[in-house]
Order: C-alpha cells, then structure tokens, then sequence
C-alpha cells in the first residue's frame, strides 16, 4: 500500500445509474423481472444472515423442553423470563457485564486519545524518526496476534498483573488500526489552518484540542465504535488472563458456562448470548453511518 | 512538556527550533508510541528470542536464564503430526474460505449496488450483523443450529426431503462447516468495502461501455472487476491474514475436534501455550507469521501489476 495521502472524506455517493437508458418497454419489462428475482434473493440472505439471530433471541422466552422440540418453533408457545432470571439472578452475569463494559471503554477512550495524538503527529508535525514511526506501526498489521501472545502473557505475569483489570486493558491501549485511521484522516485537515493558528500564536496543544480534535469527530466516532465492539466482544487474551470469576468478562463467562456442566442448559446459553450481542446490536443500529464511513476508512486508500 | 505550553509562541521558545521540533513532535508521538513498543513491538521481539530457547511456563518469573537451542523449535515442527495436521486445515480454511467469502461479499455488494432496491440500508445492516457480534453467541447459536436432529438446518433440509448430517461429529464435513460459518461472519465487512469501492468507479466508464453496446456481464468484466483491483487487492489481503490466524471458531464450535479435524495452526499454538511449551509456541507463531507475510506478498504479486493501469 502506498502512503494514502488522499482524502478519506467519504465520496459524494454518485446516485447509482438506473440500468435503464430511456424507458422501452421491453427493457423495463426486463428490468422489473430483474428487481424481483434480486429481491427475492436479498431477502432469503437476509433470512440467512439475521435468522439465527431473530431465532437466538425469540428462543431465549421458551422454555428449556420447547427449545429442544423437533420440529423446531420459532415464535415461543409459552412465554418465559426464566432463562433471563436466572442469568441475573443465580449467575454473576452482572459483574461481567460491568467488567465488559469497562474494559470496552477504558480501551476506547484510550485509543481515542493515543491514536488521535500520534495521528496529528504523524500528519502536522515535523521531527525526526516519524517516517520510522509510522512504517513500524503499518508493518505490525501483519504480525498474528499469537506472536505477541506469549511474551504478554510473560510480562503481564512479570509485571504482577494477572486477573487485574490492568491486564485486561493495558496490551490494547494503542491499537496500530487506531493510528493508522487517524493519520488517513487527519490529511484532509488543510495544513494552512493549522499554519495559521500557528501565525496567530497558537501553541501545538491548542491548535491540537481546539481545532484538530473538532474536525476529527467522524473519525473519532468511527474509531471509538470499532473498538469498543472489537473489546466487548474480545475473549481469548480475557479467557487467559482473567482467572477467577470477579474478572470475567461477558464472552469468557459465556464459553466457559457453554462448555461446563450448564451445556444442558441451553435457554440459559442463549439469554446469555442474547446479553452479549444486544447492546452491540443496538449501538450498530442506531450509529451504523459512522460505523459504515469508518470501515470504509480504513479499507480505501 | 513545559516546551508545548500553549503560550509558547514559534520564535519565543528558548530551545532551537529543530530541538523544539523534535520535542513537540515526540510530545504527541510518545504515549502511543511507548505503549506500542512495550505491548506489541517489544513482544514481537521478545517471541522471536524465545522461540530459539527452550523458555517453559516455569521459567516465567526468570525469563533470561533459559538455554539456548538454536533451531531446535523450528526442526520440530516437521516431526509435529499435530502441527501438520493444523497446517493442512489452516491451508484448506484459507484457499477455501478467501475466494468463498470475497464472492459472497462482492455479491451482496452488486446487489445492493445495482440501483434496483430502496432498501439498501436494511439489507446493508442485516448483512453487516454477524461481523459485529460475539464469535461466542455466533458459536453457541450455530452448534444449535447445526445439531443432527432438532438443528433447524438439517430441520429445512428435512423439508425437502433430505437427510441432513452431522455436521460437527464427522471428521470431513467439520471443516467445511467452519469455513462456511466463517464465510457467513465476515462477508458483511467485505461487502461494505466493496460498496465503497464500487461507488468510486467512475459512471462514464459504464456509459462508454453500453455505448459500444457491452453486456452487463462484459461491464462487469472489463469495467468493474479490472477498475475494483485495489479493492480486491485489499480485502484479499486482510481476509487471507484473518482467515491464517482462524481459531475462535474452532475453540468455541469444535474444540478442534472430531479426531484434530478442524485443528488449526493458532489453535495448536495455543495448546501449545496451555502446555506451557512456551518457546515452542513462539517458533510456531514466528512460522505462521512468515507465512502470512508470504501470502500477502503474493497477492500484491497477483493483482498490483494491473493497478496503476487502472487509475
């Protein structure tokens, strides 16, 4: 990949042609077949890509014999909180809840402010060994998150950091993906903005605040969802470091209640599920505009 | 920090404007950078110095008083039937599960694309919907849905008259489950790539091209597919590093079961690890890395020769 220098501001969506030039009538015959057998193809998608969720979660209010009916149900015949009583109730879903929902954003505010910084560095600021920088941060997308996963755990556990909120959070702080987003970003802040704060008197700090950060809000809102999704839903670094149940987080207590003595209880694994995946579902609808421009962000030079 | 302070003006500053530089510069540049090199650089390091040693879960608490091995790890490998069975499956899971996923993703991406729907949006967010959900709920869905005989695959199956299987039990439809499940997941972050990438295709090359009177197959073919190479290029590259490293899915589907049928390479440095063969793990991790920046050399190989043509 060559240094994106382009700007990352989303393209003006070109309103997409109409297949047909001046309406004929045969062609729009055509045209009608073709709308309908693509729509009758995004919908059995549609059914294949969301089904197991809509099936998950209406599942999640029947009761344990119904769930296991041949042929399978899908709106539940008798109605129950049980499954959900349970999780809150007898389980310690509460804590890991909380214990997900602070790892989640300790990392998010974290990355916001590192990746925000070194992006304005790596973009405005002009001082030696910030090439060198910026090429170690592109060269590590490659490298496997196994590579790293040993010699972490060495220096989490040198560092007396096992089971600690610390170890959840402190390998995750400064995301290579977080710079890299930023400093895409950050090119389409024009130099001479900042140049003329500078005239102005302006120190880096508050230019940095002031102006830069301001500009920087879909950005920082793409980058702000995306990590807080990829933490909350992180669990093999969780499941090896957080050792007793006080530190689990959501995922974690999931595996390891779907692997335990409670597989039999199924009603119970999928209200679990549903508790994981719903606040992620929610925060993925209502701000997926972002969401969409982040991605694209980060894919397109 | 005092040489930042708001107030301190371009030429006011009592250090040399090149010093000041440095300083300012490395002021916003440190704390990410000091965060990086401890948790990812310094650890990337770190694993390649092991894998040389014969470092194991006891000698944590004294790292550096390990024996040296040389090569010993890697040489292993070849007499490691597990690794080469977890190598094989990491194989098929990427040359089956790469072209799979980027069909599927590209696909959906013509469809919602074509201007033949209003309800872009929905379907985008229902296709997007399993990429942003826990690969545990994913898991704990999908066993069920995947069971021989209340599973409600094998359950539509039934309503055509065929005997669905046991996807998960056998050792020759476990790995290919898995590929499916993981082309499933991913190919609604594809998509969203591949839109952006089609948006960006000039509407004139379409025009000239039904003006010389090409098909929607020879648009497809001489107009979109040559014009998303960078595209391609991208999501080739990302998915082929992803799909390397596949070992969620089996953790939580499979347990790399039946028989080490759907083992792969991280999976197997991970037991590896729980072992607490701590250096042997690291020769293991160094491989697949290798591999994943070979793969991702070929792909440039592949597709970069056409780009700047393209442009």
């Amino acid at each position: 990949m060559t240094a994106p220098t382009t700007s990352t501001r989303p393209t003006v969506a070109v309103p997409p042609a109409t297949a047909a030039g001046p309406a004929r009538p045969v062609r729009r015959r055509r045209d009608r077949v073709a709308v309908i057998v693509l729509h009758v193809v995004l919908v059995v998608g549609l059914l294949v890509m969301v089904g197991p969720f809509l099936w998950m979660a209406l599942s999640s209010f029947k009761p344990e014999a119904e769930i296991w009916r041949v042929p399978a149900t899908w709106w539940p015949e008798r109605f129950t909180l049980a499954n959900y009583r349970e999780l809150f109730g007898r389980l310690d879903f509460p804590t890991y809840f909380f214990n997900s929902a602070l790892v989640a954003t300790l990392v998010t505010v974290g990355n916001l402010v590192f990746c925000s910084a070194v992006g304005y560095a790596l973009t405005k600021l002009r001082f030696p060994g910030r090439r060198a920088l910026f090429g170690l941060v592109l060269s590590s997308v490659m490298v496997p998150s196994m590579v790293t996963f040993v010699p972490l755990f060495v220096l989490i556990a040198n560092l007396g950091l096992t089971n600690t909120y610390a170890a959840l959070v402190l390998p995750f702080l400064a995301g290579a993906l977080g710079a890299f987003l930023m400093r895409q970003f950050m090119f389409s802040i024009p130099d001479e903005l900042i140049e003329s704060a500078r005239v102005d008197g302006a120190g880096e700090l508050r230019i940095f605040v002031r102006i830069v950060l301001p500009l920087c809000r879909p950005a920082l809102a793409a980058l702000g969802i995306l990590t807080f999704l990829a933490n909350w839903n992180s669990f093999i670094w969780p499941l090896v470091v957080a050792t007793t149940e006080d530190k689990y987080t959501l995922p974690v207590a999931l595996a390891l209640y779907s692997v335990g003595q409670n597989q039999t209880k199924f009603g119970l694994l999928l209200a679990g599920s549903v508790v994981v995946v719903l606040p992620v579902v929610v925060v993925f609808i209502v701000l997926q505009r972002h969401f969409v421009r982040g991605i694209a962000t980060t894919g397109l030079k | 920090m005092t040489a930042v302070a708001p107030d301190a003006g371009t030429r006011g500053g009592r250090l040399g404007p090149r010093l000041r530089r440095a300083v300012v510069g490395w002021g916003f540049a440190l704390p990410f950078t000091a965060l990086f090199v401890v948790f990812l650089a310094g650890p990337v390091l770190a694993s390649l110095l092991m894998s040389f040693t014969d470092l194991r879960s006891a000698d944590v608490r004294n790292p550096f008083a390990v024996n040296v091995v040389g090569l010993d790890n890697y040489l292993r490998l070849f007499d490691d039937e597990l690794f080469v069975r977890a190598a094989v499956n990491t194989a098929l899971f990427v040359l089956l599960g790469v072209p799979l996923t980027m069909v599927a993703g590209l696909a959906a991406a013509l469809g919602l694309n074509s201007g033949l729907t209003r309800l872009r949006g929905m379907f985008r967010v229902g296709y997007y919907l399993p990429v942003v959900t826990s690969i545990v709920a994913v898991a704990v869905v999908w066993r069920f849905l995947l069971q021989p005989d209340s599973g409600l695959v094998n359950s539509v199956l039934r309503l055509v008259g065929l005997d669905g299987p046991n996807w998960l039990g056998r050792t020759d439809l476990a790995l290919p489950s898995l590929i499916v499940m993981a082309a499933w997941r991913n190919l609604g972050y594809q998509m969203v790539i591949f839109l952006a990438g089609l948006q960006a295709i000039p509407q004139h090359l379409y025009e000239a091209a039904r003006i010389d009177g090409a098909t929607r197959w020879q648009q497809f073919r001489y107009v979109t597919l040559p014009s998303l190479r960078p595209t391609l290029l991208f999501v080739g590259v990302i998915a082929t590093i992803g799909y390397l490293q596949f070992f969620e899915e089996p953790l939580v589907m499979t347990r790399g079961g039946p028989l080490n049928s759907t083992l792969s390479v991280s999976y197997h440095i991970y037991n590896q690890f729980g072992f607490g063969n701590y250096g042997y793990a690291s020769a293991m991790s160094y491989v697949l890395f290798v591999a994943i920046v070979g793969l991702s050399i070929l792909w440039f190989r592949l597709l970069r020769s056409g780009e700047e043509v393209s442009r």
